[in-house]
């Protein structure tokens, strides 16, 4: 195959299969490849067949392959789950039970898609790697840097997830921008978008007894108000599950791993004027060195809010985030994206 | 772009000798064997010239063939039909080794570091109820032969039935059912460049089977279901060159395998052939590559033209670490990182040689891109 063959990433989906679609009529050497990332039969608690968010289903293979054979390019599976197990899914649950409230998809882009599936597609001779998400990436001559952008229709963007992505890895990813509806915001290898479900049966698996994880629900000041199945229950600004009758309506504030507290409080006590954020990748700029004016996403649906960046680290790789106004539930494991307008500006994860 | 095919333990194309003898049998003479009239009379005639050929391909009696809907089936057959504690082994292909798995007693050998079976430890894991020793004549992966005969003694001397999964021994090594000492056999027709979804059961007259499938009285009422005439026919075609050709093609082959185990050895460093030192079929070669994953070398291969394989395929087509691989004390690392050659009457020296350069070169490559590698 020439040089210039293209790996595209199949999910099955729709997004991807028009990718592989425009490139092979485009008349570039086209390579579909699906990644199995999770057994989904494997934790049997929570096994079902008519789940919701499920990746790396038989159906979802059958489709990607079904498209392959109608566009007439190679095709395979490519089998990830020791990796993905290893960077995904091990560290979702860490996180948890640190008390913060990670995003895998973050992980996957950086470890899985952007990372092992790049290096298979260069071990197989394949130079470039499309993949369906929603973001435009070009380069700039001016600044010598790839630049990433929100995606026309800002409904659909997935910049939120591509925060992690360094110079090298957009080098190698073709920007195609698709018409079709995005795929699931769910966590794909959590059926139902239970995540504590699964942790729970990813636990019975490895031996873990549920009152290792068991501990109070208390308020802010320090008073014991009920009792709780582990901090992975709960995520910062939950209202729902906390079996607590008040006057008025309760919210987790934080969770603290140490103590195993879950820590509740009013809606007001949720508000931050500020934050720290960690393990910053700059994407379309340089690492600032001065105050920066910028607009800021907490989560994926976030609508970004002003702030200042102020650099915390010589080398820009930790930000203190003073926002314009408090901002509600600030969850610690969370991204925070970075933009300037539609640019990505970088992003990191919450501390 | 060229495609060769090195792939031939996974299945083989039908011979042209095979399509023709099979072609009239599906318009022409179409007739259900069972039936009394001419038409079916033909098709008797046809069904039973095949099992003919087949017996003679392993030296058996026509009555001691058991046609079926292939090799898994005939696996299959023996595993469920003799009864009580079966003995098998952890090498087995999944149609041996899933199948025992159903049992309610089952006993799994353990093998050597050259995926060997020791007869003595089959021995010692008969019991009083044992009814059955399973143990497969070439390992599909490896190409390693066992020693049936030894086996085979030690079952008849406990009383036991012995069955054989012989379908990648068939045209690799001269086979006879009597002389191997085996009750139950199993082949497969796609192996030898006959059709898919046709095997067959060599069954030692006088030994009792209970079937696997009820119906008609078709196969001396062993196996139920019309009689699949044109896969029989290609099948008995196919046990001809068997008989005819395959000693020569087999040495023919071994020594394409030998110049490229040599060749592969010589220019690649890190590179090892698994079950090397036991005794093997001439035309496989499973090689371990330090430090390289096998799915990109045997998608990087194919995207060159050149069809090996890795592992087992799970139902999503993507590959598993082998079982046989960890059965011989391999790391999933090591499993993982392993790649099986087999060769068959199309590969020519040069395609041997082109392979050759197409794997030093796509090891470099990986190499390159994984400098955790020394």
């Amino acid at each position: 195959m020439s040089e210039h063959t293209i790996a595209v990433a199949m999910s099955g989906g729709v997004d991807s299969s028009v990718v592989a679609g425009m490139l092979n009529r485009a008349g570039e050497r086209v390579i579909g490849m699906t990644m199995q990332l999770w057994n989904q039969k494997r934790l049997p608690d929570i096994a079902s067949d008519n789940a919701t968010g499920r990746c790396c289903s038989l159906d979802d293979v059958y489709d990607a392959r079904h498209v392959a054979q109608l566009l007439g390019i190679p095709y395979y599976v490519v089998n990830f789950e020791d990796r993905f197990e290893a960077q995904v899914v091990k560290p979702f649950i860490d996180e948890y039970l640190a008390g913060r409230t990670p995003i895998p998809c973050t992980l996957c882009n950086n470890f899985i898609k952007f990372d092992q599936f790049l290096e298979m597609a260069e071990g197989i001779g394949a130079r470039e790697i499309a993949t369906g998400h929603y973001a435009r990436i070009d380069w700039n001559g001016d600044s010598r840097r790839w630049e990433m952008r929100r995606s026309v229709d800002r409904s659909k963007d997935q910049t939120y997830f591509l925060c992690g992505l360094n110079q090298d890895q957009l080098a190698r990813e073709l920007g195609i921008p698709t018409a079709a509806k995005p795929d699931s915001q769910e966590i794909c290898f959590v059926p139902n978008g239970d995540y504590a479900g699964f942790i729970d049966s990813y636990f019975k698996e490895q031996g873990i007894a549920p009152t290792e994880t068991q501990g109070e629900i208390v308020t802010a000041d320090g008073k014991v108000v009920g009792e709780h199945a582990g901090v992975h229950h709960f995520t910062v600004g939950q209202r729902r599950g906390l079996g607590i009758a008040a006057a008025e309506p309760l919210y987790v504030i934080a969770t603290e791993p140490a103590s195993k507290r879950v820590v509740i409080g009013r809606n007001d006590d949720l508000l931050r004027a500020s934050m720290h954020v960690r393990e910053v990748n700059w994407i379309s700029i340089a690492a600032p060195s001065a105050p920066l004016r910028a607009e800021v996403k907490i989560r994926n649906k976030h609508a970004a809010a002003a702030a200042t960046l102020l650099p915390a680290a010589a080398d820009g790789t930790r930000i203190e985030v003073r926002f314009d106004e408090p901002q509600r539930a600030v969850t610690p494991g969370q991204g925070a994206v970075f933009y300037s307008g539609d640019l990505v500006l970088g992003g990191g994860w919450i501390e | 772009m060229n495609r060769y095919y090195f792939d031939h333990n996974a299945t083989t194309p039908a011979s042209p000798e095979v399509f023709q003898a099979m072609a009239p049998l599906m318009m022409t003479v179409f007739g259900n064997a069972s039936s009394i009239h001419q038409f079916g009379q033909e098709a008797r005639g046809e069904l039973d010239r095949a099992r003919r050929s087949v017996a003679a391909m392993l030296g058996a009696k026509a009555e001691e063939i058991v046609f079926t809907g292939g090799g898994t089936e005939a696996d299959n057959m023996a595993i469920f039909g003799a009864g009580g504690h079966v003995i098998t082994t952890t090498i087995e292909h999944p149609a041996v080794l899933q199948a025992a798995q159903q049992l309610p007693e089952v006993t799994f050998v353990k093998v050597d570091r050259q995926g060997l079976v020791d007869p003595q430890a089959v021995r010692a894991a008969i019991r009083p109820d044992t009814k059955l020793i399973s143990v497969m004549h070439v390992n599909n992966e490896l190409g390693v032969i066992q020693p049936l005969r030894e086996i085979a003694e030690i079952a008849h001397d406990a009383g036991v039935l012995f069955h054989s999964d012989g379908v990648q021994a068939m045209g690799k090594l001269p086979v006879n059912a009597g002389e191997l000492g085996v009750d139950l056999y199993s082949i497969s027709a796609h192996k030898i460049y006959g059709p898919k979804g046709m095997g067959a059961l060599y069954i030692r007259k006088g030994t009792e089977l209970r079937p696997l499938l009820y119906g008609g009285p078709h196969e001396r009422k062993m196996r139920a279901g019309t009689e699949n005439v044109p896969g029989a026919a290609g099948f008995g075609r196919a046990a001809e060159w068997v008989i005819a050709e395959s000693r020569a093609e087999a040495a023919r082959l071994s020594v394409l395998r030998d110049r490229l185990e040599q060749r592969i050895l010589t220019r690649v460093t890190g590179a090892h052939v698994n079950g090397s030192a036991a005794p093997r079929v001439g035309n496989t070669s499973n090689i371990r590559f330090d430090g390289i994953d096998s799915e990109p070398l045997l998608i990087g291969l194919d995207l060159k033209g050149f069809a090996v394989s890795s592992g087992s395929a799970c139902s999503s087509g993507a590959t598993e670490p082998s079982h046989v691989l960890a059965a011989i004390g391999l790391t999933r690392e090591q499993a993982r990182s392993s790649v099986r050659f087999s060769l068959g009457r199309s590969n020519t020296e040069a395609q041997v040689d082109a392979l050759i350069d197409a794997v030093v070169e796509v090891v470099s490559r990986l190499r390159k891109l994984a400098p955790a590698y020394v």
